[in-house]
């Protein structure tokens, strides 16, 4: 169908619901809490970074206050010393919410299968999404970024909906 | 023999069990009952003039008797020398004097100690675990603890 373009003036209408445009605003606002404990840290600075500027896709303004922050993205290897400090963050973070779980390490314990470190988030945190690698390159932020636009986007159910997994 | 090591064995006897100075290491394995006294000596003692605790640690040797091990790495900045001192411990009893009251830094030391070995230091001002949090069970370096033993997860209230 051939839209006709009449340049007047007048505002454009379009028609949606409003869970569709609500989800719309939150898919391209991501705002990231890093939580950054190891070389995956340097990773995530890499994403978002000039070269592969994740802020393309919305999710580029980086929130140090738990907050004001959408995204929990857990970069690098988590003790059971830092976990209580993780859960309390997580804590603080307005709902809707989603956890991004960055590499061996956080995803599993990685090969620190020890007294100290705990063997991934997922004991802890309902995650979204797990990027693979270790570390993952800045393309694995980039598709997980991608992945929660599209949770998001057909409002399918986050983790926390379903935590925790029987 | 070193001077130190002829000093140390001169003055305390038979409570030097044994001495070596492989490679030019000075080491002495003495009895733990006059620890404190020998401690202060090798502190005191105008030739010797220890006044450096560079490093305490235990050591696990599981299935020998007596099982565990405190090493003391002492140093003098004035004279330039070195010297170990081992204690040897038996498992029903790891306790030892706490050398706070000579040299106040090896108090983190001994914290260590405990943490990872479950060495008790009598008489320590403030005996708690230092690298792992409270509620961690068991002590992580010995060598009977599991290597696959999982921690319970501390946190927040739920």
């Amino acid at each position: 169908m051939a839209v006709k373009h009449v340049k007047d003036g007048a505002a454009g209408v379009a028609l949606t619901t409003l869970e569709s445009l609500v989800a719309w605003g939150r898919k391209y606002s991501l705002y990231p809490f890093t939580f950054a404990t190891a070389c995956c840290g340097i990773e995530v600075m890499g994403a978002f970074g000039t070269h592969y500027d994740l802020s393309r896709f919305g999710a580029e303004v980086v929130r140090f206050s738990p907050r004001q922050a959408d995204v929990l993205l857990v970069a690098g290897t988590i003790n059971y010393k830092m976990a209580p400090v993780m859960k309390r963050i997580y804590d603080q973070m307005l709902e809707p919410k989603w956890v991004i779980s960055m590499g061996a390490c956080a995803s599993s314990g990685g090969f620190y299968n020890n007294y100290t470190v705990l063997q991934g988030i997922d004991k802890i945190l309902p995650v979204d999404v797990y990027i693979p690698g270790c570390p993952p390159n800045p393309e694995g932020i980039i598709d997980a970024v991608v992945q929660i636009q599209k949770i998001i986007e057909t409002g399918a159910p986050r983790a926390a909906e379903r935590w925790p997994i029987k | 023999m070193s001077v130190v090591l002829e000093k140390l064995s001169g003055k305390f006897g038979a409570d030097i069990v044994s001495t070596h100075s492989n490679f030019g290491d000075d080491t002495a394995l003495v009895r733990r009952e006059r620890i404190l006294e020998i401690l202060t000596f090798l502190r005191d003692d105008p030739e010797l003039r220890f006044d450096f605790a560079m490093d305490l640690t235990g050591v696990d040797y599981l299935g020998e008797e007596p099982r565990f091990e405190v090493v003391y790495h002492l140093y003098s900045l004035e004279k330039k020398h070195r010297v170990r001192i081992k204690v040897r411990l038996h498992e029903g009893d790891p306790v030892i004097d706490t050398a706070v009251s000579v040299w106040p830094g090896i108090n983190w030391y001994e914290r260590e100690a405990w943490d990872m070995y479950g060495i008790v230091f009598r008489d320590h001002p403030n005996l708690k675990r230092i690298l792992m949090y409270e509620g961690f069970e068991g002590h992580a370096l010995r060598k009977d603890y599991p290597k696959a033993k999982r921690q319970p997860t501390i946190g927040p209230e739920e």
